[in-house]
């Protein structure tokens, strides 16, 4: 054993002549100038936008040049894998400098109770709340949480949002005319879109596309309506357990899916369709609608550059209470709060969201900024149909920003309740009641 | 010197033994300790629920049962149509056939291909309104027959159950012709010699012969069969409705959708528990047989 370990030692020896040059080349290293060691800081940034990639990437070579700060965008798609990727860096402490938190409020909220999320609260604040000022409210509101919150989280802001999106009813104005329609005159009230679908059958088209096999969606569109139907007061009533699924406001959300199935609106197959199947038959012009984001416009321009449509709020049911769309901040970042490069972090963030970059990254990628000032420099270059998703950001809402959150075991029954009435296997009352039962199965679990 | 060798003898044992521990004993472990916690899989606090998980599992999770059956379902079909299939095509290239080391290749194809790309080009093959299944359907005048095969519930969930059975009919295939292949090709010639007919040789030389091999195959059909989740929710997304769910899906929807890692893990140890159990009895079944 001992011949063996000085036999090993004898071959190591041999290395030590390298010693005194690899002392030299240290010391010399040492000796660089302050810029250079600027340029040994990496921020790393993990998105899940694919289509936003080079743009980034051209971002992050013109910031290496303004700063000498290396930044790195890591690209994991789709969402739901990166979604995980990004719970699982959280629970092994492996979190980049800057990352997105998909999902719902809650889960943003564990985030930040976790610590891993800095709060930006006093860099937003900083001279006369310049930084806070230049977004729109909406977008910002969703990273923002509210003092007495129910999420038990500080009050402050912890996200900053690069674009805004919203979701609306898109229409093809060519096949409108094919049916006979007038496609500067797309339907306003529930009726009038209903009708249509008479229409459609009849020229042996296909309806309203959209990704409902992605539950989000057909949650989405259903508030949309449980807005216009109840209004906000009743809805957000309902998700703090006073009023019941069974309540006949809710059993008339439910029902106009049921109503837009019996009229042949929606497309066959929608129950397990993905969006970007959707987004396919759409772009190629076998769909007359759409329920698709402000991104589709990068998405149909890349399928179909000619394809000529236009976005409108979902048809309203009612005049009692406004009609809302989803919207605010299409995708923010996070700052990693254990992270020793989080100062460098705020800073590159501050820079990406100054009107230059914002109106770059609005050309190049043909999202929306979340710079206000951006948005009204380039509101003449934009495509006409992004200016129509622009133009409803006001009545926009998003469920992260209600300040309370619908269980997840509820929000999964009540849309896989309306995929049951879509395919003609339940009814909306028995639906309302399944939804129900569930809601107060956790209610009670939360009193217990 | 006994007590040496015996240490010597467990020293061969113990990379094995810390392998296996570190891979599947302690996670093993770990996974059943978080089971008993209401956690969301980020916050630094956990609850301490006992068997609440396990019992909500038991007498509340309805879809979770279904998810269960629905995987049986699947499992059912495997077993009977896709091992069916894989034996046949097994005993044909079994045979002095031309082009057979074609055949071999080509029904080993499915096997290798991403199951994300076979359920995408699938969902293709299948949609209601532009699939190439409806549209030879229409050309051969069965368009009554047309229809959203993964969308409709009273086909989507045999549907999956197909495309799950060709996408691994291939590995039993591979299995069964190995098995083929060792039969003793003298016992084949006795039997002719002796007056036997295709139909006698096969119901007592190569159905008694393959009984192990089957019994392997059933094994892992049921083991993979009731873990298939990436073709389903590339095909269907566990969709419509309820209709495709099966277990690991369910997981990935407490976990991911629901936020509760603690009852996902909890799920994770009640579908282990049961596949062992199912293995077991398996294996005693099997044992009976091969004293039969």
């Amino acid at each position: 054993m001992l011949n063996f370990y000085v036999t090993f030692l004898y071959k190591k020896m041999r290395y030590l002549k390298l010693l005194p040059g690899l002392l030299v080349t240290v010391l010399l290293c040492g000796c660089g100038s302050p810029g250079e060691k600027r340029s040994e800081i990496n921020i790393v940034i993990w998105h899940w936008m694919t289509d936003r990639e080079p743009a980034f990437q051209e971002l992050a070579s013109r910031y290496f040049k303004k700063t000498k700060i290396k930044i790195s965008f890591e690209l994991y798609a789709p969402s739901d894998a990166y979604s995980q990727k990004v719970r699982a860096a959280a629970q092994g402490g492996t979190l980049p400098e800057i990352f997105g938190v998909l999902g719902e409020k809650r889960d943003f909220a564990s985030f930040i109770k976790a610590g891993h999320i800095l709060n930006l609260t006093s860099y937003m604040e900083k001279d006369n709340a310049k930084w806070r000022n230049s977004f729109f409210l909406n977008a910002l509101a969703i990273n923002e949480f509210f003092p007495d919150n129910v999420y038990g989280v500080e009050a402050g802001i912890y996200g900053v949002p690069i674009d805004i999106m919203t979701i609306q009813m898109l229409y093809n104005k060519d096949l409108f005319q094919k049916l006979g329609l007038n496609p500067e005159q797309p339907p306003v009230t529930f009726e009038e879109f209903l009708r249509i679908g008479e229409k459609i059958k009849t020229a042996n088209l296909q309806g309203l596309v959209s990704g409902w096999g992605e539950l989000w969606m057909i949650d989405c569109l259903a508030n949309n309506y449980a807005f216009n139907i109840m209004g906000k007061d009743k809805v957000l009533a309902t998700i703090r357990g006073e009023i019941p699924y069974t309540d006949p406001d809710w059993i008339k959300v439910f029902s106009l899916f049921k109503q837009m199935q019996e009229a042949g609106i929606l497309v066959d197959g929608i129950v397990t369709m993905i969006n970007k199947t959707a987004e396919q038959l759409f772009a190629n012009e076998k769909a007359v609608f759409a329920f698709n984001g402000s991104w589709c416009v990068n998405v149909y321009k890349g399928m179909n550059p000619n394809l000529n449509y236009a976005a409108i709020p979902p048809p309203k049911v009612t005049d009692k209470y406004p009609m809302a769309i989803w919207g605010g901040a299409g995708s923010s970042f996070m700052v990693n709060a254990r992270s020793k490069n989080k100062e460098e972090a705020v800073r590159f963030l501050q820079w990406l969201t100054q009107p230059e970059q914002q109106v770059y990254l609005a050309e190049a990628t043909n999202n929306l900024p979340a710079n206000k000032e951006s948005l009204e420099r380039i509101c003449n270059k934009i495509p006409k149909v992004l200016e129509q998703f622009a133009d409803d950001i006001d009545i926009a809402t998003h469920p992260n920003i209600w300040g309370i959150s619908e269980f997840s075991a509820v929000i999964e029954a009540f849309d896989k309740g309306i995929q049951s009435i879509i395919i003609g296997e339940k009814s909306p009352e028995q639906v309302a009641q399944e939804v129900q039962r569930i809601k107060e199965r956790e209610l009670a679990k939360i009193r217990k | 010197m006994k007590i040496k060798s015996i240490l010597e003898n467990y020293m061969f044992v113990l990379p094995a033994l810390v392998i296996f521990a570190i891979f599947y004993i302690i996670p093993f472990v770990w996974v059943f300790q978080i089971g008993l916690f209401d956690w969301d899989g980020i916050s630094p606090t956990r609850i301490f629920v006992g068997l609440n998980n396990f019992i909500e599992i038991f007498k509340e999770d309805k879809i979770w049962w279904q998810s269960m059956w629905q995987a049986g379902y699947i499992t059912l079909i495997a077993l009977t149509f896709q091992n069916a299939l894989a034996f046949l095509l097994a005993l044909a290239c079994d045979r002095e056939i031309r082009l057979k080391n074609f055949y071999r290749l080509i029904f080993f194809i499915p096997p290798i291909l991403s199951e994300v790309v076979v359920g995408l080009v699938w969902q293709w093959i299948l949609d209601g309104n532009y699939g190439l299944l409806n549209y030879w359907l229409r050309n051969l005048g069965l368009a009554h027959l047309a229809r959203s095969w993964l969308s409709d519930p009273k086909t989507a969930l045999t549907t999956v159950a197909i495309i799950h059975s060709w996408k691994g009919f291939g590995w039993g295939f591979l299995i069964f012709l190995a098995g083929l292949q060792t039969i003793p090709r003298e016992l084949y010639e006795a039997a002719r010699v002796d007056g036997a007919d295709a139909w006698y040789i096969f119901r007592k030389i190569t159905i008694p012969l393959m009984v192990p091999v089957g019994v392997l195959v059933a094994i892992l059909t049921i083991l993979g069969t009731m873990q298939a989740f990436v073709l389903i929710i590339a095909m269907t997304g566990g969709g419509p409705a309820y209709h495709t769910q099966v277990p690991v899906l369910r997981i990935l929807a407490s976990m991911r959708g629901s936020s509760r890692f603690g009852y996902a893990c909890a799920q994770g140890i009640t579908f282990g528990f049961i596949l062992m159990i199912v293995s077991f009895i398996q294996y005693r079944f099997s044992k009976k047989f091969r004293q039969i």
